[in-house]
């Protein structure tokens, strides 16, 4: 089965043959994004909501890019600044939402579980831009697009995710996600931030950088995720830098074709070197934003193309 | 004198540990006599089902004062008959909290003009929950409460805690505290694991229940009270407990019905009909648990009851309150127990009705001569699908709702007079 679904809320629930249509889609979107005319209409007519509970600038943006470029009536609803002030409860938000009969909600929310919480009482589709700490789907999506056109595939490959791992949704997307395709994932990073039981999900985890970063093919590097810690964690940033920052010389227990990622926004001097970060040769991140916008435009097709199927089924029914 | 004899049942007998058929008389209130003939006494035919001591249950939550519309003493004590509890042990954790004899009185009044069944509260250990300072413990007393407790709030300054303890052991009180080492367990609403990773939900170790206790355990050898653990759910805490108990020390501990018979993945997708406190626990947490019950290393099952409306449901996990309504569904997901072949009857109401009565000084929980007749009668086998909006309680948040479930109270009896069936 391809992706058939609904509403896109993670990971954990795609078969590998769906993740491989959506990055297939995706392709094709990269080479329209390159054109002089970067328009579609696959979203025509439709109209698309943006509701982040959290600051965003960069995944908002990227949305709100995909959207337009296929057509779609595109509103940002920033709901940090509205109604929840007001005690508004997340239910009441979605149905107020709903009546105004939008096509696709695309949420970020705080809460883990908030997103499938709220698809759960809307009749659109539902894209699921990062929940809590538990899945940022589109994220991982984007990364598995960057490293298959840049390895030629996405099987059988080596990948240390490193950092903040206990805070992070796209660490958990990224497991889920790689794991299905089969490949060797590797956690790398201090235990006091990486999440209980994670031995069992199938990876294998390393608290001394270089011996994680061995002849692996890609290095995944997560932002410290400060605002989420209610402290200590780590001793300092510098001691943090020193010990798991991704730097040349770290770097260079990989393989020597391997590729540097991160989700950004960066921390330069705390998870990542400022150098390493801008050197064309290794890092992608540039290429992860782009990806974005073509994963994002992928994800909202096939999910208006699921609700006309399923209209065109209840039609027939 | 109205007399009733309750024949052709099946007598579970806690005390004995037995379950053998026979009959049971019931004379002014109180049992008789056990397989003798009353002619012209009133006959209950009890087709064979069983017949056992109603339940005790330490730590029923009902939200009066404060939050009537999630559940008030008429609401609950119709739960309490329709589930087979004859006694409610109420919680102070109210709004206010219940901390001071005036107050107790008034809800103690209330309650049994409203209630079917018995209700013995609890009081708060300390003023308002705060653990700053203790209540009036010997007024409380006095007033009726059957032990003290802060419930969930743990008391985290041990000068206080150790104070109470103290002056409660020279009243020859009962407190009864939440193990859990409340640093650790800040903010989290799942237990540690794959499942809490998965999920992303913030988790606790369940070592912070061991600590919980550890600490409590060291401040009994320090004080000699009479302390009863509401909840002991993980394996890792039962060592702790068998050596306290087997050093002598005034100790006792409860597990609640969900944690016997639900665990960490039943939270699923973020169901939050599935969030306690404290959180689900492991399978292996599970086994242990109910391994504990069986050989009364634990000595107490509690349902736990907590009353939440719709609106503190239904949000994001994190958000949502914690806590199940179980009056109702207490008998029957024991029944669980017994069906999967784990605890025989006699070990279920020897911890849901004789030990929770021995602990808080009741003569109730027995099926001997001289006891209060508050009895149940259950079909064991009877299969059901839960509706939860079936539930006499005024709040619907049972865990249980739709799940296919074996076990029916057929009728409940308390002092001899007919509350239910």
């Amino acid at each position: 089965m391809g992706f058939t679904d609904r509403h896109l809320l993670g990971i954990e629930h795609l078969s590998p043959l769906a993740i491989t249509e959506i990055l297939d889609l995706a392709d094709s979107y990269v080479a329209l994004n390159r054109a002089p005319s970067k328009h579609a209409d696959a979203l025509r007519g439709l109209t698309q909501v943006n509701m982040f509970f959290e600051n965003s600038t960069r995944t908002q943006a990227s949305f709100e890019l995909a959207g337009k470029r296929l057509g779609a009536d595109v509103m940002n609803m920033s709901m940090q600044t509205s109604s929840i002030k007001k005690g508004e409860t997340l239910i009441d938000t979605a149905m107020t939402l709903n009546a105004m009969r939008p096509d696709l909600l695309v949420v970020r929310h705080p809460h883990a579980g908030s997103v499938a919480l709220l698809a759960q009482k809307v009749t659109c589709a539902v894209l699921n831009a990062g929940d809590g700490r538990h899945e940022h789907p589109t994220q991982a999506l984007l990364d598995a697009l960057t490293i298959r056109r840049r390895k030629g595939r996405l099987h059988r490959l080596s990948i240390a995710i490193c950092g903040d791992i206990a805070h992070s949704r796209v660490a958990r997307s990224n497991i889920m996600l790689l794991g299905k395709m089969e490949n060797r994932v590797r956690l790398v990073g201090p235990p006091t931030l990486m999440p209980s039981g994670v031995a069992d999900l199938g990876v294998e985890v390393y608290d001394d950088m270089r011996e994680g970063l061995r002849d692996v093919d890609v290095v995944m590097m997560l932002r410290l995720q400060k605002e989420r810690m209610d402290g200590g964690f780590i001793p300092s940033e510098r001691e943090f830098f020193h010990r798991y920052g991704l730097d040349h010389e770290k770097l260079a227990h990989a393989k020597e074709d391997a590729i540097v990622m991160h989700p950004a926004p960066m921390n330069r001097g705390v998870e990542i070197d400022g150098d390493l970060a801008d050197d064309i040769n290794r890092s992608v991140i540039q290429e992860q934003v782009e990806m974005g916008v073509a994963v994002r435009m992928a994800a909202m097709d096939l999910l208006a193309r699921n609700a006309r199927a399923a209209a065109r089924e209840g039609v027939m029914a | 004198m109205s007399a009733t004899l309750f024949t052709n049942a099946r007598l579970i007998d806690p005390e004995a540990g037995t379950d053998t058929p026979g009959s049971l008389l019931v004379e002014g209130g109180r049992i008789t006599g056990r397989d003798v003939a009353a002619p012209g006494a009133e006959t209950v035919d009890c087709g064979g089902k069983c017949l056992a001591p109603g339940i005790v249950d330490i730590g029923v939550k009902v939200c009066e004062p404060g939050e009537r519309h999630k559940e008030s003493y008429r609401s609950a004590g119709r739960a309490a008959a329709a589930g087979g509890v004859t006694t409610m042990v109420t919680r102070p954790d109210t709004l206010p909290v219940i901390d001071t004899p005036e107050v107790l009185e008034f809800v103690h009044r209330r309650a049994n003009d409203a209630t079917p069944v018995h209700v013995r509260p609890m009081a708060a250990l300390t003023k308002g929950s705060e653990g700053r300072e203790m209540t009036e413990i010997g007024f409380l007393l006095d007033a009726g409460a059957v032990a003290f407790s802060d419930c969930d709030r743990v008391v985290t300054n041990t000068k206080v805690f150790s104070r109470a303890l103290t002056y409660a052991r020279s009243l020859g009180a009962l407190v009864v505290a939440h193990p859990q080492e409340p640093g650790l367990s800040a903010g989290a609403a799942v237990t540690s694991g794959k499942f809490a990773t998965l999920r992303g939900l913030p988790a606790v170790s369940p070592m912070a229940e061991r600590m919980g206790l550890d600490r409590d355990i060291a401040l009994l050898e320090m004080t000699g009270a009479k302390y009863h653990a509401d909840q002991i759910t993980t394996a890792r805490a039962l060592p702790a407990l068998e050596r306290a108990k087997a050093n002598g020390l005034d100790i006792t501990a409860g597990v609640s019905i969900h944690h016997l018979t639900l665990n960490e993945f039943d939270v699923a997708d973020y169901r939050t009909f599935f969030k306690v406190k404290p959180p689900l626990r492991s399978e292996d947490d599970r086994l242990a648990v109910i391994e504990a019950v069986k050989t009364g290393l634990i000595d107490v099952i509690s349902s736990m009851h907590t009353p939440q409306d719709e609106e503190s449901k239904r949000l994001p996990f994190e958000e949502a309150a914690s806590g199940a309504v179980a009056l109702e569904t207490l008998l029957p997901a024991a029944m669980r127990l017994y069906q999967a072949g784990l605890l025989d009857l006699p070990t279920l109401f020897r911890a849901m009705a004789l030990n929770p009565a021995k602990r808080l000084g009741l003569d109730t929980g027995r099926l001997s001569a001289g006891a209060p007749a508050d009895l149940v009668l259950f079909d064991p086998d009877k299969p059901f699908v839960m509706d939860r909006y079936t539930l006499q309680s005024k709040s619907k948040n049972t865990p249980f709702d739709g799940a296919r479930m074996q076990g029916r109270v057929l009728g409940t009896w308390v002092d001899g007079e007919r509350v239910f069936g």
